[in-house]
C-alpha cells in the first residue's frame, strides 16, 4: 500500500518531477536570466532614447562620426559596423549548428562549429576594440564652446576639415607640463597637437572653411553651416581644442552621446568577452567528453541560448546607434 | 535526445528538408535584410526621410521593423522558441515584450517633454 502511494505521489501534479513547459531546470532558468538581461539593455537602450529625445534637434549623425573602415582612407560609413553584425549573425548560425550536432550526438563535430563561434565572437571583440580606438583617438578635431557645444570646421564641400591641416604656424611654445620641468609632484596630460590660437588664426588664413554646428536644420535634417564670415562670433566664444573622446568631451557632439556609446557598446562587449569565456571552457568540456559521458549536449544548448542573446542585442543596438 | 523541429518558416511558404538546411536558410534571410539595412542607411533615399509618419520618418520605421523582423528569426530559429512549448515561449516573449514596450513608451514620452520644455518654456536649466 505504501509503495503504491509514492509511485502516485511522483506522478501527480503537485508532487514535483512535472516539466509543465517542457524544458529542464536549466534551460528555463537561462531563459528568464536572458529575459531580464534583456530588460537591462533595454533600459540602457531607452535611458539613450530619453536624451536622444530631449537633444533631437542637436544629437550627433551617425554617419558623421562612424565614417571609418581598417586599413583605407576614405568616407565609408556603415559598412565596417555591417561587416561586424554580419560576424556574429554568422558566429551565432555556427553556434546553432553546434547545437544541432549535439542532438546528433556528434562529438568533433560540436567541437568543430564550438570552435568556429568562439573564432567569431574574437573578431568580433576585435573589430569592437578597433571602433573605439578609433573613437577615442579621433579623426578631425573639433573646438568646444563656453556652453558646451562642439564645433566642427568644414570645407566648401561640407566634407569636414582635420585641424592640423589648416591650423596656423605655433606661435606660442608652451610645452607640456611634466614632474620633470616644474613642480615634481605636479604633471598635465598630453597638449593637443595644436592650440586653440593656432586654430583660430587657421580658420581665418582659410576663407575657405565653413563651421559645422551641432544644431540640426528642422527641414534639411542635416547640420547647420556657419559661414566664414559669420563665425567671429563663435570663434569668440572657445574654449578649447578637442580632438577624440573620452567621458567629458568629445569631438563628434552632444558629451552624453560619447558616454552612451562607451557604456551601452561596452557593456555588450563586455556580454560578448564573457560569452566567449563560456564558450572556451563548454568547448573544452566538449574535447574531453563531459557530454558524451552524460549522454547528452544540453550544457551546449544552453550556452548557444547566451551567444544569440548576445547577438539578438546586437541587432538592437547597431539600429539604434548606427542607423536611425 | 530525439528532437522535433519546426521545418517551415514563413507561415509555411518555406519548409526545408533538415534542421540545418533551415539554420542556412534564415541566415541568408536575416543577411539580405541586414544588406537591405546597410544600403538604405548609405543611400538614404530622399522620399522616405522627408516623410514621416506618427512624427517619425519612414526610414527610421523601416529600419525598425526590420530589426524586430531579424529579432523575430533570431529568437524563433536560433533559439528554437518556434521548438518550445506555447508556455514557455509565451512566458518569456510576452512578459519581455510588454516591459520594454512600456519603458520605452515612458522612457520617450518624458525625453520629448523635456524637449519640449527647454524649446518653448520660459525657464531654462541644465536637467
Amino acid at each position: 500500500m505504501e509503495a503504491n502511494d509514492a509511485a502516485t505521489q511522483t506522478t501527480g501534479s503537485w508532487n514535483g518531477g512535472n516539466e509543465p513547459l517542457g524544458a529542464s531546470y536549466g534551460k528555463m532558468m537561462m531563459w528568464f536570466f536572458i529575459m531580464s538581461d534583456a530588460l537591462t539593455f533595454s533600459g540602457f537602450l531607452g535611458a539613450y532614447g530619453l536624451m536622444r529625445f530631449k537633444f533631437i534637434d542637436s544629437w550627433p549623425i551617425a554617419d558623421q562620426v562612424f565614417t571609418h573602415v581598417p586599413f583605407i582612407h576614405g568616407n565609408y560609413p556603415m559598412y565596417y559596423v555591417a561587416f561586424m553584425t554580419f560576424v556574429l549573425i554568422f558566429s551565432s548560425v555556427t553556434m546553432v549548428l553546434a547545437v544541432d550536432a549535439g542532438h546528433h550526438l556528434k562529438k568533433a563535430k560540436v567541437a568543430f562549429y564550438m570552435l568556429l563561434t568562439i573564432v567569431g565572437g574574437l573578431i568580433f571583440l576585435g573589430s569592437q576594440a578597433w571602433e573605439w580606438t578609433h573613437f577615442i583617438s579621433g579623426e578631425n578635431g573639433a573646438i568646444q564652446l563656453q556652453d558646451g557645444k562642439i564645433v566642427q570646421f568644414v570645407n566648401a564641400d561640407g566634407h569636414q576639415v582635420k585641424l592640423e591641416d589648416f591650423a596656423a604656424a605655433k606661435s606660442d611654445e608652451r610645452v607640456q607640463h611634466s614632474s620633470s620641468k616644474g613642480l615634481w609632484y605636479v604633471s598635465e596630460v598630453a597638449l593637443p597637437p595644436v592650440s586653440l590660437e593656432q586654430v583660430i588664426n587657421g580658420f581665418k588664413a582659410h576663407p575657405d572653411l565653413q563651421l559645422r554646428l551641432e544644431k540640426i536644420d528642422s527641414k534639411t535634417k542635416e547640420k547647420v553651416l556657419v559661414s566664414h564670415q559669420d563665425a567671429d562670433k563663435y570663434l569668440a566664444e572657445a574654449k578649447q581644442v578637442v580632438i577624440g573622446a573620452n567621458l567629458h568631451v568629445n569631438e563628434y557632439g552632444k558629451t552624453l552621446f560619447g558616454d552612451f556609446f562607451f557604456f551601452i557598446t561596452g557593456f555588450h562587449g563586455f556580454h560578448v568577452f564573457s560569452g566567449i569565456l563560456i564558450n572556451i571552457i563548454i568547448f573544452f568540456n566538449v574535447i574531453v567528453g563531459t557530454y558524451e559521458k552524460r549522454g547528452h549536449y544540453e550544457m551546449v544548448e544552453k550556452v548557444g541560448l547566451y551567444w544569440h542573446f548576445v547577438d539578438l542585442v546586437w541587432v538592437f543596438v547597431f539600429t539604434f546607434f548606427y542607423l536611425v | 535526445m530525439g528532437h522535433e523541429h519546426k521545418l517551415s518558416i514563413f507561415r509555411g511558404f518555406v519548409t526545408f528538408k533538415s534542421n540545418t538546411q533551415k539554420i542556412w536558410g534564415v541566415l541568408i534571410f536575416l543577411s539580405i535584410i541586414t544588406g537591405v539595412e546597410v544600403a538604405l542607411g548609405i543611400i538614404k533615399p530622399e522620399v522616405l526621410t522627408s516623410n514621416s509618419f506618427l512624427y517619425m520618418k519612414i526610414l527610421n520605421w523601416i529600419f525598425i521593423i526590420l530589426t524586430l523582423v531579424k529579432a523575430y528569426y533570431i529568437a524563433w530559429d536560433f533559439m528554437h522558441l518556434r521548438d518550445e512549448k506555447s508556455g514557455l515561449r509565451r512566458s518569456v516573449v510576452w512578459t519581455g515584450l510588454f516591459l520594454i514596450a512600456y519603458l520605452s513608451f515612458i522612457l520617450l514620452v518624458e525625453g520629448n517633454y523635456i524637449h519640449d520644455i527647454y524649446k518653448e518654456g520660459f525657464i531654462k536649466w541644465e536637467f
